[in-house]
């Protein structure tokens, strides 16, 4: 996993609240045996106006010019706003895979669903919950100025405007600590991988049958 | 020491290190199939992990294989990438598996046991929820998601909280004809869907210890249904009787030595549970459901619920929902709900025990005129094989039966086994969710010798009330 320490790009407003599961990446995609490609697919059913199945030329489909992420000035987005009750719906992790595949590294709205919010930690994409009143000013602000960008000092906690103005926010302590060494929950038991063999040791002594 | 219970015991033998209540478990024994691994195994590759211990794998495809001839392969494309993949992530990492073709392949839930590869007191995970049928045999065995699969796989442990305990007491001797598919579906009856969420459940009481180690693996089975995450027996002769002489399982002295753990497996005399469920073993009747969840289920005596006696408006509506979808009108006695197919399968209940149950109602009989398709699926290849030397197959075929390949089939229908919509079928296995067993299809739940009573009646019919 990437480590995650200070970030800064630009600002997509996905002006929408309870965007589901189904929405960020549909079912027909829930097929694959990978966990990555689901970049393109990001959001199909709005991204493009044709239907989307596996494995389809996507440079051939005919894109939604309406749809936030097709409009020239947030196509190098990396930062993705949206409303409340983001990534409800499944506890499949392809949502956030394909998050992750398309290039996000951070999403900020007032809320998360559960399951969702902790699969983008195991994947290396910062969940950011900020009041409703502060996404609202924030998606104003990125209407009004083209190449809208932030920065996200994760190790303190701020979200630091264009104006340099920053806005505090809350983080699981060891969530933060994952991200920041870029640790997945494998890379965090692996560090423990001395203790797991002692155990063994011990543990097949006991119970020698299981050798 | 203070008492136990056989859940704390599992638990508790496999703490590898402890970090504010979550707990890091050490994992005995994985069970890999084709549909939840490639994700993780890809993710290894991506990060160059090696597999830890590659020993503690046992990989099968059984989701997606066809139950009928095999040398023809797989036509559905993405099935046939599915089980390919499994093929070449087995090669690469050196994993044992046992191929479509091989006549060890089945049921991943199946063959764990039959293999002797599940042995008491492990820890053993599979990424599939019906892992619990493994704690038939006193184990920790539970159901874990593809990023759970890739942890385990890189490091042979879990993170882990610890569940609360459930005892589930069957007491008094099962009546004729009933069956721990009955005993599953009347605790599902009484608990609800979600009556054992967070718990990890042990099935205690006469009945339990009365079951073969078939019932024993039903009843586990259906314990994620009952919302549990886990379900398990105490070891007993039974138990130790059922593992001897397995191709996994240990032999000689070192089988001596670990019967004498294994006898420590259970729960201590004044262990306390967070809860108890008591049944009445001799009430049980054969269960049949009626709706769309587990928890909607009657005995065979009984009827659909009439949803204007229900005061509760969003139960209600559940009842009404289910009802339409399941094309039932309230107050039907259920010996009237006519069936079109049958399904005898899946990892609740396709193991010989339950095959020879089906056989033994069928036997000189033939399906009724109504019943457009009655399928029978062993569990393995060993499974199969062993009916066909007990002449099941014959039993089978001459009913009206067709006699298929093993794999998981109609119970999730991910294969060409499936219902056409509007379809109602009795199915030995374990959910019937909406579209569960082929979109529109309506799936009543039963016990082996129930379906087969079925089949050759038509609708469904008191096995007791049979000779
Ligand atoms: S038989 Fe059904 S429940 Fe069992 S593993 Fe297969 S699909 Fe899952």
């Amino acid at each position: 996993m990437k480590p995650f320490i200070t970030y800064t790009g630009i600002v997509a407003p996905l002006d929408r609240a309870n965007v589901d599961t189904d929405a960020i990446i549909p079912k027909q995609f829930l097929k694959s045996i990978k966990k990555t490609g689901f970049g393109p697919h990001l959001f199909d059913e709005w991204r493009y106006l044709d239907h989307g199945e596996p494995g389809m030329d996507i440079t051939q489909r005919k894109k939604n010019p309406e749809f936030v992420l097709n409009q020239p000035r947030f196509e190098k987005a990396t930062i993705l706003i949206a409303r409340e009750n983001f990534g409800c719906g499944s506890s499949r992790e392809h949502a956030p895979w394909a998050i992750e595949d398309y290039g996000f590294r951070a999403i900020l709205a007032p809320s998360f669903a559960d399951i969702f919010f902790s699969n983008c930690f195991k994947n290396g994409i910062l969940p950011i919950i900020l009041p409703a009143e502060t996404i609202d000013d924030l998606f104003k602000a990125i209407n009004k100025q083209e190449g809208y960008s932030l920065t996200i000092d994760l190790e303190n906690q701020f979200v630091i405007l264009p104006s340099d103005n920053k806005i505090n926010f809350q983080v699981d302590a060891f969530r933060k600590h994952c991200l920041v060494n870029g640790l997945d929950d494998i890379g965090l038991t692996m560090q423990h991988s001395e203790t797991i063999k002692a155990f063994e040791k011990n543990y097949y002594q006991k119970n020698s049958w299981l050798l | 020491m203070q008492a136990q219970t056989l859940y704390e015991k599992l638990f508790e033998s496999h703490i590898v290190r402890e970090d504010a209540g979550t707990y890091l478990i050490y994992i005995d024994r994985h069970l890999v199939h084709e549909v939840t691994s490639p994700q993780a195994f890809e993710g290894l590759r991506i990060n160059h992990r090696p597999v830890w211990r590659s020993k503690s794998i046992l990989a099968v495809p059984d989701h997606n294989v066809p139950t009928t001839d095999r040398s023809l392969g797989i036509s559905d494309p993405t099935s046939k990438i599915q089980v390919e993949t499994l093929d070449e992530n087995c090669r690469h990492f050196g994993l044992t598996q046992f191929p479509m073709n091989d006549n060890r392949q089945g049921i991943v839930h199946v063959i764990g046991p039959e293999q002797g590869s599940t042995l008491p007191g492990m820890t053993i995970v599979c990424g599939d929820s019906h892992t619990s049928t493994h704690g038939a045999f006193g184990a920790l065995a539970i159901g874990i998601g593809t990023s759970e699969v890739e942890h385990v796989l890189a490091t042979q442990c879990l993170m882990l909280k610890k569940l609360k305990t459930l005892e589930v007491r069957v007491d008094g001797t099962l009546n004729r004809g009933i069956t721990a598919k009955d005993i599953a579906l009347a605790l599902i009856g009484k608990i609800g869907t979600a009556g054992g969420t967070g718990y990890a459940i042990e099935f205690t009481g006469e009945s339990i210890r009365s079951l073969s180690m078939e019932g024993r693996m039903t009843l586990c089975n259906m314990a994620i249904e009952a919302g549990a995450r886990a379900g398990m027996v105490a070891v007993d002769d039974v138990t130790i009787s059922y593992i001897e002489n397995r191709p996994f399982s240990p032999k000689g002295e070192e089988l001596e030595k670990a019967k004498v753990y294994w006898r420590t497996l259970h729960s201590d005399k004044d262990a306390q549970f967070d809860k108890t469920v008591i049944l009445n073993g001799n009430e049980i009747l054969p269960q049949v459901t009626w709706g769309t969840s587990p928890e909607m289920v009657v005995g065979i005596d009984g009827m659909t619920p009439d949803p204007q006696k229900e005061n509760d408006l969003s139960k209600r509506k559940s009842i009404e929902d289910a009802l339409a979808y399941m094309g039932l009108e309230p107050n039907l006695p259920i010996s009237q709900i006519h069936i079109d197919k049958i399904f005898i399968g899946s990892c609740t209940n396709s193991r010989i025990e339950d095959l020879r149950e089906a056989a033994n109602v069928l036997k000189g009989k033939k399906i009724a005129k109504n019943i457009m398709l009655a399928l029978a699926v062993p569990g393995s290849g060993l499974v199969k094989i062993q009916a066909e030397k007990e002449g099941l197959d014959k039993i089978f075929i001459e009913a009206g039966f067709e006699w298929r390949e093993p794999g998981c089939s109609m119970c999730l229908a991910m294969n060409a086994d499936r219902l056409n919509p509007g379809e109602r079928c009795a199915s030995t296995s374990n959910r019937n969710f909406e579209g569960r067993q082929g979109q529109g299809g309506r799936t009543h739940l039963v016990s082996p010798s129930m379906a087969a009573a079925a089949s050759v009646h038509g609708h469904f019919i008191d096995i007791r009330t049979l000779n």
